[in-house]
């Protein structure tokens, strides 16, 4: 399959103003100002396949974002090579901009005060959409979203949920290749959420569009993404399939067991993470999950044993906790 | 060329649209900005008076004919100022624009002239108020002094818009640089014939202004439409907005794909 974004030593390093906190520091700073380098990105490389929709998790300030706009032609790198779809994104060339979209979830792109319907209409104009083909693509993503009217409320009139989707149809008018998501669940509640991740995947499966996602919302990137990328402190720390990392990161399994007797201590077994009514959760280390698991099952009276790995979430926080490694 | 006027014509359309959401909030806008002529034209009109009917050729019926053009070309003349631009760089407010297949300016160009579209239709029972209160005199020497003040005007606005743009681009290198922006807007403020008539100023003030581009964007295309120009100086003023845009114009190619490389998208 082919790549359309390829990302190889990416480096980006801003230039920060700094001085010490005080009157004397601030006088000082008028007349000799202070800069340090920070590195925001370091040296990564990544290729994403057509059709792919890939997770990039980080916790804050790991050079997510950063690294989005970058793909996106927002800002251009200090080093290293990016291309998407056959173009370098920091010369802006407008066959590449036809063809790619960044949706922002604390962003609004439609205009406040007209109908979505009409912001839809600059849409047109802006990338040229032939008239029936625009028609055709804006009603097909009104119902893929379940829009109905509401496209005809000023958009400062519809709730957070109804303008995020309203900025998706507006983003996908064009029907890009390429799709830059940034946290675009942020905020909303839980349906408005499952609605958005449900129309991402029908979007990437009808059009074969490559997807970028950034979330916090682990949920999201269950539900779309295969693979994700971890960075932290710019660096790479992962790259691979969801269930690989659980498999690489996590350090721990949680067996959960149902005793006969609920005032049995079975903390010589393991941590014990929650006990109600002999129902208990023990956290122990990967590595030794069978033989803690044919103890229990040999020296203990139980009706019920189940091994789980820990919550997504969990091992991301704890992959953020480590120290980078580059992989 | 079909592409960009089909554009145009959406853009305005939408940014009419918008605009006609406050049409009470730009009804009180444009009446606060009624002040600022009404003040000088009292003002002027009195000392021509009281110094037996003109102040340098100006009589009260000239001074009214000019400050109610000044109405009309102060509205039309609004442009996107580099403040805005300031705001928008330093909250990454730019990102939009910047991912779309087309120019900002475009964008900013077309809010401005469907602004216009919504201010004329405000200004129109105002200025026929201050022309019933006030009796300007205007003198109409030939046919052409119509069209060519259409002209000025639109060139005034283009010339003005290029000038502050390219200033805006100051904002991608000095984050906060509101100070020069006042600097610049003081110099337009006396050089533009918008605080008196330059024919009212020393003559070594009016040779400065010649060179620079304030008058052509404001008091030009006031005096074609009083009718105190001759045919070639009306050729000359066309000529200087024309050289202007060309400057402004020329900077911006020049400037913004280095000012774009600076940008940092902070926020957004």
């Amino acid at each position: 399959m082919s790549q359309t974004i390829k990302v190889d030593t990416l480096i980006k390093t801003f230039q920060v103003p700094e001085r010490e906190a005080g009157l004397k520091a601030a006088v000082g700073s008028l007349f000799k100002r202070k800069y340090r380098e920070v590195e925001a990105v370091k040296k990564i490389s990544f290729g994403i396949d057509a059709g792919e929709i890939v997770g990039f998790l980080g916790p804050n300030g790991a050079g997510k974002t950063t690294t989005l706009k970058m793909l996106a032609g927002l800002l251009f790198p200090t080093s290293g090579q990016i291309d998407v779809l056959g173009y370098e994104p920091q010369r802006r060339e407008k066959e590449l901009l036809r063809q790619i979209t960044i949706v922002m979830g604390q962003r609004n792109q439609l205009m406040w005060d007209i109908p979505a319907l009409d912001s839809f209409e600059l849409q047109r104009a802006i990338y040229q959409i032939p008239e029936g083909e625009f028609r055709r693509m804006r009603d097909e993503l009104i119902d893929l979203l379940s829009m109905g009217d509401l496209v005809k409320k000023p958009v400062r009139n519809l709730s957070l949920g109804e303008r995020m989707k309203a900025e998706f149809i507006s983003a996908l008018l064009h029907r890009p290749k390429v799709l830059f998501l940034d946290e675009p669940t942020i905020g909303l509640d839980v349906t408005a959420q499952r609605l958005i991740r449900e129309f991402v995947a029908a979007y990437n499966q009808r059009y074969q569009a490559s997807v970028m996602l950034t979330s916090h919302y682990m949920a999201d990137v269950q539900a779309l993404c295969k693979r994700v990328i971890v960075i932290h402190h710019g660096q790479l720390l992962y790259d691979g399939g969801l269930a690989g990392l659980v498999e690489k990161f996590a350090a721990y399994k949680t067996i959960g067991v149902t005793l006969n007797d609920p005032d049995l201590d079975l903390s010589e077994y393991g941590e014990i993470i929650s006990n109600s009514k002999g129902q208990v959760n023990l956290r122990v280390p990967k590595n030794a999950t069978a033989q803690i698991t044919t103890r229990l099952l040999n020296e203990v009276a139980i009706s019920d044993l189940t091994i789980e790995d820990p919550a997504i979430d969990s091992i991301i926080e704890q992959v953020f906790q480590q120290e980078a490694q580059v992989v | 060329m079909k592409q960009h006027l089909d554009l145009y014509l959406t853009l305005l359309k939408t940014s009419i649209i918008s605009q006609f959401q406050y049409r009470v909030a730009h009804l009180f806008w444009l009446l606060a900005m009624m002040v600022e002529p009404v003040v000088y034209l009292v003002v002027w009109g009195t000392i021509a008076t009281s110094q037996g009917g003109s102040v340098a050729g100006y009589t009260a019926g000239t001074f009214a004919a000019y400050y109610i053009t000044w109405t009309l070309v102060r509205q039309m003349n609004i442009a996107l100022t580099p403040y805005a631009f300031e705001n928008r760089i330093r909250k990454g407010r730019l990102s939009n624009e910047l991912m779309r297949p087309i120019h900002p300016i475009h964008f900013d160009m077309s809010y401005f002239m469907s602004l216009k579209v919504v201010t004329i239709v405000l200004w129109l029972p105002i200025a026929g108020l201050l022309w019933w209160v006030f009796q300007p005199i205007f003198t109409f020497t030939a046919w052409w002094q119509i069209p060519a003040f259409i002209l000025a005007l639109l060139g005034g606005f283009v010339t003005r818009f290029l000038c502050l743009w390219a200033l805006g681009l100051v904002t991608f290198w000095v984050t906060k640089v509101s100070a020069v922006f006042e600097l610049y807007f003081t110099i337009e403020l006396l050089l533009s014939g918008r605080l008196v008539p330059l024919a009212i100023m020393p003559a070594w003030v009016r040779d400065i202004s010649q060179w620079l581009p304030f008058q052509w964007t404001f008091g030009f295309p006031i005096d074609v439409a009083v009718g105190t120009l001759t045919g070639p100086q009306v050729a000359w003023g066309l000529a200087m907005q024309a050289v202007w845009m060309l400057i402004a114009g020329g900077i911006l190619a020049l400037v913004w794909p280095h000012a774009v490389r600076r940008y940092s998208a902070v926020g957004a």
